[in-house]
């Protein structure tokens, strides 16, 4: 199963320069203050998770030595990281970056329907990003939400309590630009029971 | 059925405001100075009468742990909240963090002092993204009232929290690879000993514990001890909270009593299995690693570390996973197989390879395509793995696998004989 945050290969198609943003660079240095002044490689977690945020949520090689050069590492030692953790993606992905999960409570209440509705709307395999960019679908392991199962993250967000229908309708309304209610999707306050609350 | 009145997590749906003043409200850092005041031995003492065990899944005596750091190394002491939960199944700590988080903080300045820790890291999962912009506002409130920082709450001891955003790895939730994973390397967990209380991070004492166990801790020392341990039984006090997910009408998390009957926990909290308790074929009771019961067990079990210990089960993280008949049973174990095939760090052999076996092995069992033989053989695997590793991930897939063949092996032996009819 392909997911660019489990790939191993630094990718080599594009290679634009990478220099950190104004604000990006403000926010480092607060980042750096919260460890030992002789520990700064603590913040690469943090550091290539801004820097996948200011490169359309992907890192390239330029944006990984970026992180080397700002904390005196090694490149190898970034990389190290980088290819560790699942959620540093490797190569590009498409704007929406949905990720549906597919871990036994999950499937138990009918994530692998989603899949499909999802292969379908977006035009794209698992895996894959759809030819417009607009969408990267993967599956991924258990993303801790499992009393609203089933459930997507897309992007930052997570939207819970999912059918078919209604995961159809937010991919629906993703392609077509339109806005979208992040949680629960049954109006369903975090994981209360659903009967009526008694207080 | 818990008392309104003794339960601990308030906000837990988040219905009341999650920020400062909705805490004060509740009671958060009405008297915390007093706590403080009580003095470092007299907290872990405190802690240590309640008999509250670890609620990270290995239920570890919360106060036995405290006590382990040491009093004048020379060295900065840290406490580190081990919020990277990921354990499929549980999803308490999330609710903890997004509807209560002063609830959180207050612990950890709480038991920051009774182990004389200035500084304190939340390690949380990065996919919570909402629940650490919730936590952080939570964080910038609580300097901004002095209630952490310097002389925290009037209290003379300095103290600061930082939170740290993991980046999807269920290792790290390990205490040793959390800890590497915070000096900005792999998640690998390291070789114990030396064990985190005498050298952790950056080589100092540190102390890895729970969101829930640290979250629990300043309600235990107001109200004492002895109320804690009034609930639940004897060695399984006080009172956790349980994730019912899967196929019950109402998946949710609730607080509840240590040892509530199992049964009771599903009907009277989720509203029941999907199809009526008849209709149950088997529960995960604690979060994925845990062995599977099936329904004669579940009729009758309580949910506490020791009855579900006899059992041959854990309770872990006490994450609930109901499973009605409509489940492929085989199906659902080879998921969580897949699950630690991909988590597996690659550190140790036995689990690196063997995780991957065993998942290929259970993905054919779903159709019977192996050998009467072969269930021996990969029970002889799980056992090879179990123990041979350096943390408890290799012993956690062997465990899925043990439970399904201790209570379904009829099922797959049955599979593999329609699949030889069909074939032949």
């Amino acid at each position: 199963m392909h997911h660019p945050g489990t790939n191993n290969k630094v990718y080599k198609k594009i290679n634009d320069d990478f220099e950190w943003s104004s604000e990006n660079f403000k926010k480092i240095s607060e980042i750096i203050k919260k460890y030992p002044s002789n520990r700064i490689q603590s913040a690469v977690i943090p550091l290539l998770d801004l820097a996948q945020r200011q490169n359309k949520g992907w890192l390239s090689k330029n944006s990984m030595e970026k992180v080397a050069e700002t904390l005196s590492m090694s490149y190898i030692r970034v990389l190290e990281v980088a290819t560790f953790y699942s959620m540093f993606n490797l190569e590009p992905i498409g704007k929406n970056f949905v990720q549906i999960c597919r871990t036994t409570p999950c499937w138990l209440r009918g994530s692998d329907k989603l899949s499909k509705v999802a292969q379908e709307v977006c035009e794209t395999n698992i895996g894959e990003t759809s030819d417009d960019k607009i969408f990267t679908v993967v599956e991924v392991e258990c993303l801790g939400a499992c009393c609203n199962a089933p459930m997507v993250q897309i992007n930052d967000d997570y939207y819970e309590d999912l059918d078919e229908e209604s995961f159809k309708k937010i991919l629906q309304d993703l392609k077509d630009n339109k806005s979208i209610k992040v949680g629960s999707q049954i109006g369903r306050k975090s994981s209360q029971p659903e009967r009526k609350f008694d207080a | 059925m818990l008392k309104e009145r003794d339960k601990i997590f308030k906000n837990l749906y988040g219905f009341d405001d999650w920020k400062l003043e909705g805490a004060k409200k509740r009671g958060i850092w009405s008297n915390t100075k007093e706590l403080i005041k009580m003095g470092s031995e007299k907290i872990v003492d405190e802690i240590k009468n309640s008999q509250l065990r670890g609620r990270g899944g290995a239920g570890f005596p919360a106060g036995l742990k405290w006590s382990f750091m040491p009093k004048d190394s020379g060295k900065d002491h840290y406490l580190v909240v081990n919020a990277d939960e990921s354990e499929p199944g549980t999803c308490k700590d999330r609710e903890i963090m997004r509807n209560d988080p002063h609830l959180l903080l207050e612990g950890c300045l709480v038991a920051a002092f009774a182990m004389h820790a200035h500084t304190c890291y939340i390690y949380i999962r990065g996919e919570y993204y909402s629940e650490s912009s919730n936590l952080q506002k939570a964080i910038d409130e609580a300097y901004a009232n002095n209630l952490i920082g310097k002389n925290a709450c009037g209290s003379g001891w300095d103290f600061d929290i930082y939170l740290h955003r993991g980046a999807g790895a269920y290792i790290c939730g390990e205490e040793t690879a959390l800890l590497e994973s915070l000096e900005g390397k792999k998640g690998q967990p390291r070789l114990k000993p030396p064990f985190p209380a005498g050298s952790g991070l950056y080589g100092c004492p540190t102390t890895v514990t729970n969101v829930e166990t640290i979250a629990v801790s300043p309600t235990i020392l107001r109200r004492g001890s002895k109320w804690f341990a009034n609930l639940g039984s004897a060695n399984n006090t006080g009172t956790k909270i349980f994730s019912i997910s899967g196929h019950v009408n109402n998946p949710c998390n609730v607080e509840e009593e240590m040892g509530i009957p199992l049964k009771d926990l599903i009907e009277n909290h989720a509203g029941g299995v999907i199809g009526g308790w008849e209709n149950l074929l088997a529960v995960i009771p604690g979060g994925a690693s845990v062995p599977l019961l099936p329904k004669s067990i579940c009729d009758t079990v309580k949910m506490d570390f020791d009855s579900l210990k006899e059992v041959q089960s854990g309770l872990g993280t006490a994450a609930v996973i109901v499973m009605n008949k409509s489940t492929d049973i085989v199906e659902a174990i080879a998921r969580l197989s897949h699950f630690y095939k991909h988590e597996s760090c690659g550190q140790c052999t036995p689990c690196r390879e063997g995780t991957g076996w065993m998942y290929r092995m259970m993905e054919k069992m779903i159709h019977g395509n192996v050998k009467h033989k072969d269930i021996d053989k990969i029970l002889d695997v799980t056992k090879q793995i179990e123990g041979h590793t350096i943390c408890a991930l290799g012993d956690a897939a062997a465990w899925p696998i043990q439970g399904l063949f201790r209570h379904f092996r009829p099922e797959i032996e049955k599979r593999i004989e329609e699949r030889n009819r069909r074939v032949a």
